[in-house]
């Protein structure tokens, strides 16, 4: 099962499933970040601590730990 | 119009409308382009964090309208939304105005298709066009009005196009009668939809809403369209129809989450409306500006270097140029006070006029050229959208000391001021993230405690090292308020750790007037706090260090001074009767009382004085400072200024050691009001009272005796 936080910088991956909690996904989803969303990562922060994706034209930092309760797939 | 409606306008013809839309698409500037008002505008999410009420009028109409915090959906999870939530649930209000970005459609769509199943009147405002226009992004706003069965209009709040098409639109939908705007979802869904709709038609269901929305609410697990309908008879019946319905749609949706499956919904209709609205001539799949710009400013290496420069920087620029008009400043108050002086006869009123008023006051006003840059420079890191960058930088390191990014724009913003900073603070969503931020705003130095650190780097180091020394001073106010945040995560606030979602705006250049509108504003606040806070409280440390009069002691140095012939002996003699009628003041008296306190800080007793006086405000202890040697002994030609005074009567160790306390301790009398407010209730003040001063006296205490060895 591969995740979010697997990405390198620059690939683009469609979202498979959200295995967040009640608010955090709602969160997610009200950024547009639901099943089918193709994902793009931008930019890692210094170790790999926070991420940059790209949603649409929306840019959105992630914390690794958010990042890993997405799961992605390959496009 | 007739005249009679005209003689009770307010109740004929007034609009009230909700300002709605998500964070950082250009509300606030929207409001201030329809009506020249100045609301504050940024470039981050949440900058708006309550609601704000404006008023104007157009033609015969009234209008009011009510500015909401941005809210990505529509829920309650932070704070702010739960503003706007409450405030469209339960308020009165005519309309409905929602603000969209039109270089950002789809996901701006995304909110407003849960408005649209509110029924209540909606215009939409395509915002930004100018912004679209130059991104090759052509909308069809006829089109899309046809299709949305709502107004949509485009305007640039940046430019004021359109802004007259929009409120004319406002009034056109707020006259029509009816309105039905068109949502159209998936044919399963459509098809439970129009069951249930059949259902409450053939019971001839009564309620405001139409009961297409009532349909749409129950299947969403609305909770109040629930709690309305589950004390009415129909809902024996209704109840299994609705389970079915949901069932159906979660198979469809492959989700055991309707919300999840009605948000891909919407997705799917916003979709749709996009690709038939927006005609945008396919350009290749470049990097935008925006993400070439965030490869070097979120570079994982040279990110955080860039941005220490650049605060470096702002702190150089601060001390440098801020030195410059300082002189003239300073000679202009010499001056006035001379020519206002020889003015006045009675010599108390003189001594008022002149060492209390004015040397308070142009003590405050020296500073001001500081001030205006480093607003300056926090002005800009709101606007250009670099304030997000840093918060994604830092997050990382932040977490690690038990904070949250996002705590960094309170934090930053309390550079400028504390007040607006635990307002910001609501972003947080937790309680405890934001109770811990709450109570390390105050270790960010905040912009009435610069004038204390210029005046003291400036007495005490060559100008070379005092801009320097000024990053130093922030940097390490900062730095212990991250150690603070970690002792008081690992006692005080312990708990699970709040997500970190946020969005990254697009880089903008900030325009002159914005800028200069800001800066404006927050200086002439702080010209005003001037002119009456400070002179108020100049007025009361000049009395207080002038009466009560001890005529004997003033008739026993008269005395004195009349025997001697020497001219020299006659200055000495001066100066120790002015120590001597100051320490025996009211002030001296409170200053000889606490001096005990503050001796293993090595304080003497003004120093302590001007800190208790600083818990009103900051500039206090400046202006204080200034009273105090302006009246006492210190008359010599060669140490005119304040600054001479300072260098010559406070030691350097001693000097170290008040930056510290001035660091630490609790900010102002309006902040400590603000906090507590925002904290929720009285006992974290005291707390916060404690804990400031218990850290402020303590690393003072190991400054004053590193210092005293080093040195």
């Amino acid at each position: 099962m591969k995740t979010l936080i697997d990405c390198e910088r620059s690939c683009k991956v469609k979202v498979r499933k959200l295995n967040a909690k009640d608010d955090l996904k709602q969160r997610l989803i009200s950024f547009g970040i639901m099943k089918e969303t193709i994902i793009e990562v931008l930019e890692h922060a210094p170790g790999k601590s926070t991420i940059e994706i790209k949603v649409g034209k929306m840019r959105i930092a992630l914390r690794a730990k958010e990042a890993e309760l997405i799961e992605v797939q390959k496009i | 119009m007739n005249a009679d409606v005209k003689a009770c306008p307010i109740i004929a013809n007034h609009i009230k409308v909700a300002l709605v839309g998500q964070p950082n698409v250009g509300k606030s500037m929207l409001i201030n382009s329809v009506s020249n008002s100045h609301l504050h505008v940024g470039n981050f999410s949440g900058v708006t964090v309550d609601k704000t009420e404006v008023l104007f009028d157009y033609k015969d109409f009234h209008f009011t309208v009510v500015d909401l915090p941005g809210t990505y959906a529509f829920t309650d999870y932070t704070i702010e939304e739960r503003v706007t939530h409450d405030y469209l649930c339960a308020e009165e209000y005519d309309i409905i105005i929602n603000v969209l970005d039109s270089t950002n459609l789809e996901k701006n769509l995304q909110l407003t298709a849960e408005l649209l199943t509110m029924s209540k009147k909606v215009v939409i405002a395509l915002n930004m066009s100018d912004e679209a226009q130059k991104e090759d992004i052509l909308i069809n706003a006829q089109y899309m009005s046809e299709l949305l069965g709502v107004p949509c209009v485009k305007v640039s709040a940046a430019t004021k196009e359109g802004i007259e098409e929009l409120i004319e639109a406002v009034v056109v939908q707020h006259e029509n009668d009816s309105a039905t705007p068109k949502l159209v979802f998936s044919e399963p869904v459509e098809e439970e939809i129009a069951q249930i709709v059949w259902y409450l038609d053939k019971h001839k269901y009564e309620a405001i809403n139409t009961h297409r929305n009532i349909a749409i609410n129950l299947l969403k697990n609305n909770k109040k369209t629930y709690a309305k309908l589950h004390d009415e008879p129909i809902w024996t019946e209704l109840q299994p129809i609705l389970i079915e319905a949901s069932r159906h749609i979660e198979l469809h949706h492959d989700s055991d989450d309707i919300k999840e499956a009605f948000a891909e919904e919407y997705a799917s209709f916003n979709r749709g409306i996009v690709a038939e609205v927006v005609n945008q001539k396919q350009v290749v799949q470049n990097r935008t500006l925006t993400e070439k710009i965030d490869s070097v400013l979120i570079h994982p290496i040279f990110g955080i270097p860039i941005f220490l420069f650049f605060m470096w920087g702002l702190f150089q620029l601060t001390f440098e140029i801020g030195a410059i008009p300082m002189d003239y400043i300073d000679m202009f108050f010499a001056w006035f006070g001379e020519t206002i002086g020889s003015t006045i006869a009675n010599d108390d009123i003189r001594s008022l006029i002149v060492d209390g008023i004015i040397a308070g006051v142009g003590a405050v006003v020296l500073f001001v050229p500081n001030i205006i840059i480093l607003f300056i420079g926090i002005a800009l890191l709101e606007s250009t959208g670099y304030m997000s960058r840093v918060a994604f930088l830092l997050d990382g390191f932040f977490h690690k000391f038990g904070l949250h990014g996002q705590s960094f724009i309170p934090l930053v913003t309390g550079f400028g001021c504390s007040i607006p900073a635990y307002m910001s603070a609501r972003i947080l969503k937790n309680d405890r993230d934001r109770l811990l931020t709450l109570f390390i705003i105050g270790f960010m130095s905040c912009g009435a405690r610069l004038p204390v650190y210029v005046l003291f780097a400036g007495a005490f180091f060559s100008p070379e090292m005092a801009g320097n020394i000024l990053f130093i001073i922030y940097i390490s106010g900062a730095m212990l308020g991250l150690l603070a945040a970690k002792v008081l995560k690992l006692t005080a606030f312990k708990g699970v750790d709040e997500p970190f979602v946020m969005e990254m705006p697009k880089y903008r250049l900030p325009s002159v007037k914005l800028i200069w509108h800001t800066v404006l504003t927050k200086t002439m606040m702080y010209l005003k706090k001037a002119g009456t806070f400070i002179a108020a409280a100049s007025m009361l440390v000049w009395f207080l260090s002038n009466y009560p009069h001890n005529t004997i002691l003033e008739e026993s140095y008269a005395s004195k001074i009349e025997k001697t012939q020497n001219e020299t002996e006659k200055v000495v003699l001066q100066n120790s009767l002015d120590e001597a009628l100051l320490e025996q003041s009211y002030l001296g008296t409170i200053g000889k009382f606490s001096e005990p306190i503050f001796a293993p800080l090595g304080f003497d007793w003004k120093m302590s004085v001007a800190l208790q006086t600083g818990l009103a405000a900051k500039e206090v202890v400046v202006s204080t400072l200034g009273v105090l040697y302006s009246l006492g002994g210190d008359i010599d030609e060669e140490s005119n200024s304040l600054m001479g005074a300072i260098s010559k009567h406070i030691s350097f160790a001693s000097a170290i050691a008040f930056i510290v306390v001035i660091m630490i301790y609790l900010p102002c009398l309006a902040a400590s009001v603000v906090f507590t407010r925002e904290a929720g209730h009285i006992k974290y003040f005291f707390y916060l009272f404690f804990f400031t001063s218990v850290v402020a006296y303590v690393m003072a205490f190991i400054a004053y005796n590193v210092t005293l060895f080093l040195v």
